[in-house]
């Protein structure tokens, strides 16, 4: 095995647990690690010798999410709005009794959300990685982390009030 | 005392532990004159825990094949649509300029092996379906090809040379149903042989070698049968391992 190959097999856990967190999905996580391996592989030349390679596999990653999500929506006619508020409106609101885990809590989340609690709370990036990964300044992550978690804190029972006050919304 | 006001930024870096230890003490001596908020913090680094529980497993499970490295990426797709296209290519030229002035089985032979140079391209990055029968029902996989071909197969075994069988598949040749081996090493790099019944009117022939957008083919005659080997290695390599298939199947 090369270098190359090397380097790119020892950030295959990560991408799997990743993904798998991200789409829930085992099958389509892995898929989405093939997508991410097969680029990766194929534009490596492109990658800085002496830059962060995880990083710039997630970026792949993200971006071939973003694209497929993208054309999964235009092929259902869904919206595409990214507005946060929007999400929260489409999320379908849980019931309280079946909702505990924190995997149906994040699959409850606005896309955007779960990226960035997943990036920075599983991952560990650091802000500024997280703002690189999904190309948005560190503000939006951070407004974006916050509202990630408190959205979760609700879905898990930590504040059942902020919960409801969601749903008047 | 000027403290710098504790933000929402500083409660999610404190989470995270991002903050520098002066700092995280101010925010720790904050929290604890506000209990909502530090209830907030608390319950932020209890999903922390929650997601490496439910997800660190993940790192441990063992890697499936697909996502194996060196399986998917020896020739990216557009160079082996390259690689096949070149193939088409030679056949068509060889062909015509060797019309006129050397036999119809010369053609023939020339045909065939790129014919098996193709499938080698066509079926070795195939990471879900590489072969019909796998290697474990080596019996079935050896009686089924020898009857649609019509003729007794041998499978070569060349796990001495460092290539185990991964299993084989029934194609369509020009003249009838042909067979296809699939070989790998440990690395994941694959050969396959190829092997087809000869017309009733060709002769045995020495080895012969092609090779075109990095796909090599050393393809012979004997008897009844005739025999490609193809893979992307270098020649010596090849060639290597062909006479050890030919030995094998002329002890």
């Amino acid at each position: 095995m090369s270098d190359r190959e090397s380097a790119i097999t020892q950030q295959i856990p990560r991408l799997r647990r990743y993904a798998r967190a991200l789409l829930g999905d085992r099958s389509a996580a892995d898929d989405l690690v093939q997508d991410t391996l097969e680029r990766g592989l194929s534009r490596f030349h492109l990658w800085r010798q002496g830059s962060d390679l995880r990083a710039w596999l997630f970026t792949i990653m993200h971006n071939i999410f973003v694209n497929q999500a993208r054309s999964r929506a235009r092929r259902y006619h869904e919206s595409i709005e990214t507005d946060p508020e929007a999400d929260a409106l489409r999320a379908p609101e849980p019931d309280w009794l079946e909702l505990r885990d924190i995997a149906s809590a994040l699959a409850r989340l606005p896309q955007e959300q779960r990226m960035v609690v997943l990036l920075v709370g599983l991952e560990q990036f650091t802000y500024e990685e997280a703002a690189q990964v999904l190309g948005v300044p560190i503000g939006t992550v951070m407004s974006r982390l916050s509202r990630a978690r408190e959205r979760l804190r609700a879905l898990l029972g930590g504040d059942v009030k902020a919960a409801s006050l969601k749903v008047v919304k | 005392m000027s403290k710098q006001p504790v933000t929402e930024f500083d409660l999610h870096a404190h989470v995270d532990g991002v903050l520098p230890p002066a700092r995280a003490a101010e925010v720790e001596a904050y929290l604890q004159e506000r209990l909502e908020e530090a209830a907030r913090v608390a319950d932020y680094r209890e999903q922390l825990v929650a997601l490496h529980q439910e997800f660190d497993a993940v790192l441990g499970e063992p890697v499936p094949q697909r996502l194996h490295v060196p399986r998917f990426h020896r020739a990216r797709p557009l160079l082996r649509y390259a690689a096949v296209v070149a193939w088409f290519m030679l056949g068509g030229v060889a062909g015509w300029q060797l019309h006129d002035y050397t036999t119809d089985q010369r053609i023939e032979t020339t045909t065939w092996a790129r014919r098996a140079a193709i499938a080698h391209v066509v079926y070795s990055p195939e990471v879900r379906h590489p072969v019909e029968v796998a290697a474990n029902e080596e019996a079935h996989l050896v009686q089924w090809l020898s009857k649609r071909l019509g003729a007794s197969l041998k499978i070569p075994h060349l796990g001495d040379i460092g290539y185990t069988l991964v299993g084989g598949r029934l194609l369509p040749g020009d003249r009838g149903p042909v067979a296809q081996f699939m070989y790998q090493d440990g690395k994941g790099q694959r050969l396959t042989l190829y092997v087809r019944v000869n017309p009733d009117d060709s002769h045995e022939t020495a080895f012969r070698f092609a090779s075109e957008h990095g796909v090599g083919v050393f393809y012979w005659l004997d008897r009844k049968l005739g025999y490609a080997l193809s893979g992307e290695v270098e020649k010596p390599e090849l060639l290597r391992v062909a006479t050890a298939v030919y030995r094998q199947l002329n002890p």
